[in-house]
């Protein structure tokens, strides 16, 4: 644990080795989990382990050049260039010296390698800077060895150490030495104000392969004798199939082969069946993907049902039955609710509805697998590698460490690469064909077979008292699943005397899991949005109310209590500054949404205009309290990102069900958002020094609630649910 | 299989496939040209954007027949090293988050500049509405597109 004068004291021994290079050099390999938990021990003795156990790596050359093999995939939110950035500036080397590679993937412990979720540089913060500082320590010790003076009176600027007598050495002349040394213990880490690298504007390390074009992603990948596979998959969710007749598809040009696939998956059906349908496929196999693609379309096969079919209608129907009956789970509950609602002067209630959305990764899902007799080789864009592994040895009845699995850049995430369902068709079908297969999504696959976000509705009810609000009852009835649980202790919990959250649930056929910021990523909207409602009741300024409120939470010894309301408070005092929230032009109609997720406090305001009574939303300022930016550039891109994402979806993000089968399977019917239609976003930090949180998720939530609070302010119509542009219809055709 | 000659990236190359073969299909499966993108198969988002006689053009709609002799540009003949001002613009504005589109709207950006060179805010936006980001990544794009049309004059 990181203790009061900046150093740490647990033993790093548990996750951090170095070793001499036979090249020349030292190598320095850390286990990015372990390190990651200050309480975590290595579950076997580290003594008996190599460098295979360790997942991340600093490699110094004896001339001096730093290469860190960045551990974490890369989804495109940045922690490829982010979590370098904090071991260079612990190791106190110059950026331009130190070339960042993904990590060397191991091909045994594979499982403690880590992705996402906003979380890699919170839990990273530590080790990282731990790891950076241990070695800078050891190359000390190792030249004040060889001139034979105590090292804390040398100094260090940019890999060159210099001691009292102003003798030079730099790092790559004391790798050797250093490799031979004692890992030191209770290094100090350097202060804020002392910061050389963390906070500058660092370019993305692999910007010259993407501009240039090079093989990054999943399906850039190529191996020896490779095959590809075209999966045809259920036309509905609630279908298996029953026969398939394949002579025309075996008469295309380039295919060699189509086979019937399903019987592995079945032997992981508890498992797999929440995010992809057991049952039988047909995969078509052939030389190039446009052969298996038009292989697959030959294919003619017969279906039936085997569940339910649903439709939006149904969901819908079911979801008001939720909110509508008595069977909740109480998540949490302050205070006497009831007797709140019975004592107020006015009770006011609204309900918000989402639909499903599907995730719509740039890159479609793809996986390469050769499962052979001496080994299982997987190779794609994937967020949980160990998970993957794990079930495809199930399904072989092989050993884990008979997998080799390599991850690759990934073209988007969004939460779809949580779920490896394209990874283990890849497996199965391999198996079956003895063959090295690449399984293509096309883009109707990828829509049609998704792990969508499930539609939610939330009905939310307060009481107000004397002014204030006296009660809140927050109800969520979801498909599938309900929300995570630390939702239940985001605010207004603990600014609200009385206060109950309670949830409902579906169960549905339909595949669905995370999609960026879950829950949040709607939640955010009905909440802010009813928190204007309230403050205009109130006759209050929002962001004001907000502020209030967040006075109630402020010192309080609730520890389920997950934000801060000093913190919110700052962010959202900065946000109204910088927005010139209540003073702008004529014609500009301004909203606010405020919301804590992924342990970062965000606050916005959507500027809008009206043209010809459309409204276009012209500019969103944007407040972040993320603790230290590590790299300004990039902490901007996610927060411009989250915010026009959550926009995009929040105004045009429409998926229906008809019969089990999705209405839109490409984006000539599912509408994305584009460049003309995006607002200007600027992004302001809140400045302070408390440890850095994530910000792939968290700028997304405020995003649709601000823009609809503006929409309320420009047209006087409030929105209740998304997307906008369906409830907009009935007053103008076209939003953006 | 009918034979086609094509000429990419300066180099006269000849390919053996089915008449109907999409030309992004050809590009990455045959020529190992994997810079250009598939994204959507149907013209809609832009990622497999190439130059063909210097016009930008969705190559998953292009058959190969239809581009026989043809000149074509793909994101890995744009320059020799990353030198294109478009390209020296996307690395100044630190524009990609995963990346996997910006080729297509790299191609779409070099072909709009060659004929405007200097296009007002609201072309820029218009030009490139047809490239889907799923990250959102566009005001850098927009903004990376200034650069690049300021650094062209």
């Amino acid at each position: 644990m990181e203790s009061k004068n900046n150093t740490f004291n647990f033993s790093r021994r548990n996750f951090l080795r170095t070793s001499a290079l036979a090249s020349g050099g030292l190598l320095i390999g850390f286990n990015i989990l372990s390190a990651c938990k200050s309480d975590a021990v290595m579950p076997v003795d580290v003594e008996s382990l190599n460098f295979n156990d360790f997942n991340a790596f600093i490699r110094i050359s004896e001339e001096g050049y730093v290469t860190i093999f960045s551990p974490n995939p890369e989804i495109g939110q940045g922690v490829k260039t982010s979590m370098p950035m904090i071991i260079a500036e612990e190791l106190e080397v110059a950026w331009k010296n130190v070339f960042v590679a993904q990590g060397a993937l191991d091909n045994k412990n594979f499982q403690r390698q880590v992705a996402g979720g906003s979380q890699s540089i919170r839990f990273g913060w530590d080790a990282l800077r731990q790891t950076g500082a241990t070695a800078k320590q050891m190359l000390i010790n190792a030249a004040a060895k060889k001139w034979n003076v105590d090292p804390s009176t040398c100094t260090v600027s940019e890999g060159i150490i210099t001691n009292a007598n102003g003798d030079k050495l730099g790092y790559g002349e004391v790798v050797k030495e250093a490799a031979t040394l004692e890992v030191p213990e209770n290094v100090p880490l350097k202060k804020a104000k002392d910061y050389k690298i963390i906070g500058q504007e660092i370019t993305n390390v692999d910007i010259d392969k993407i501009v240039t074009g090079k093989p990054l992603f999943g399906l850039d990948y190529k191996a020896e004798g490779m095959l590809y596979a075209s999966v045809l998959r259920p036309p509905a969710f609630g279908k298996k199939l029953v026969s398939f007749d394949d002579t025309k598809a075996k008469a295309v040009n380039g295919v060699t082969d189509v086979v019937r696939f399903g019987e592995k998956l079945k032997k992981i059906e508890n498992q797999a069946s929440r995010f992809t349908s057991i049952t039988d496929k047909i995969a078509v196999i052939g030389t190039s993907t446009w052969a298996v693609m038009k292989g697959k379309k030959a294919l003619i096969a017969q279906w039936e049902d085997d569940g339910k079919l649903e439709s939006t209608e149904d969901h819908n129907r079911e979801l008001f039955k939720i909110l509508d009956g008595k069977k909740f789970d109480t998540r949490r509950e302050d205070g006497n609710i009831k007797n709140a609602f019975a004592k107020a002067d006015k009770v006011i209630e609204r309900t918000y509805e989402s639909p499903f959305l599907p995730h719509n990764c740039m890159e479609p899902m793809n996986f390469y697998a050769n499962i052979t007799p001496e080994k299982m080789h997987l190779v794609g864009p994937i967020q949980t590698p160990a998970w993957v592994s794990g079930m495809v040895s199930a399904m072989f009845d092989r050993k884990p460490d008979e997998m080799h699995l390599e991850m690759t850049r990934m073209g988007g995430g969004f939460g779809r690469r949580l779920y490896g369902d394209f990874a283990l068709e890849a497996a199965e079908i391999s198996g079956l064909t003895k063959k090295p297969i690449k399984v293509v999504f096309s883009r109707e696959d990828d829509m049609a077979a998704g792990t969508y976000r499930p539609a939610i509705k939330y009905r939310i009810k307060a009481s107000l008292k004397d002014g204030k609000i006296s009660g809140y009852h927050l109800k969520e009835a979801a498909i599938n699943s309900n929300m995570y649980g630390l939702i239940p202790n985001f605010f207004p919990a603990g600014c609200i005397p009385n206060y109950k959250v309670s949830t409902g649930n579906y169960k549905s056929n339909i595949t669905t899991g995370a999609w960026r910021a879950p829950y949040t990523n709607f939640l955010a909207f009905a909440e802010q949005n009813f928190f204007r409602e309230l403050a205009d009741e109130l006759g209050k300024d929002h962001p004001q109310l907000i502020i209030e409120l967040l006075q109630n939470v402020k010192g309080t010894k609730d520890e389920r209590i997950q934000y801060s309301g000093q913190r919110m408070e700052d962010t959202i005092k900065l946000v109204v500054e910088k927005s010139n929230w209540g003073n702008t032009e004529n014609g500009v109609y301004q909203g606010f949404a405020a919301y804590y997720s992924h342990n970062t406090h965000v606050a916005e305001v959507a500027d809008i205009v009206l043209k010809n009574g459309i409204p276009k939303v012209q500019k969103v300022t944007v407040a972040v309290d993320c603790g230290i930016v590590i790299n300004p550039t990039g902490a901007r891109n996610q927060l411009e990102g989250g915010v026009l994402d959550g926009i995009g979806h929040a105004m045009y993000g429409s998926f229906t069900f008809k019969d089990g089968r999705p209405q839109a399977v490409n984006f000539d019917r599912y509408r994305m958002i584009r460049m003309n239609e995006t607002p200007q976003v600027d992004v302001h930090f809140v400045q302070n020094e408390e440890s850095p949180t994530g910000l792939g998720e968290p700028g997304l939530p405020p995003a649709g609630g601000a823009v609809a609070n503006a929409i309320k302010v420009a047209t006087g119509q409030q929105l209740f649910s998304q997307p906008f542009t369906n409830e907009l219809s009935t007053k103008s055709k076209v939003l953006g | 299989m009918p034979s086609y000659s094509v000429k990419v990236n300066g180099k006269s190359l000849t390919v053996n496939v089915d008449s109907d073969t999409p030309l992004l299909w050809v590009l990455r499966d045959e020529l190992n040209l994997v810079g250009t993108k598939f994204g959507c198969g149907i013209a809609q988002c832009g990622a497999c954007t190439i130059h063909i006689d210097g016009t930008a053009t969705r190559s998953c709609q292009m058959q190969i027949s239809m581009v026989d002799g043809m000149e074509i540009t793909t994101i890995e003949g744009l320059s020799k090293d990353g030198s294109h001002p478009v390209q020296q613009a996307w690395k100044e504005i630190d524009v990609p988050q995963c990346g996997y589109c910006q080729a297509g709207q790299m191609m779409t950006a070099c072909a709009f500049l060659k004929e405007n060179p200097n296009p007002s805010d609201k072309e820029i936006r218009e030009a490139m509405h047809g490239n889907i980001c799923r990250c959102a990544s566009y005001n850098r794009i927009e903004k990376a597109v200034k650069v690049a049309s300021k650094n062209m004059s």
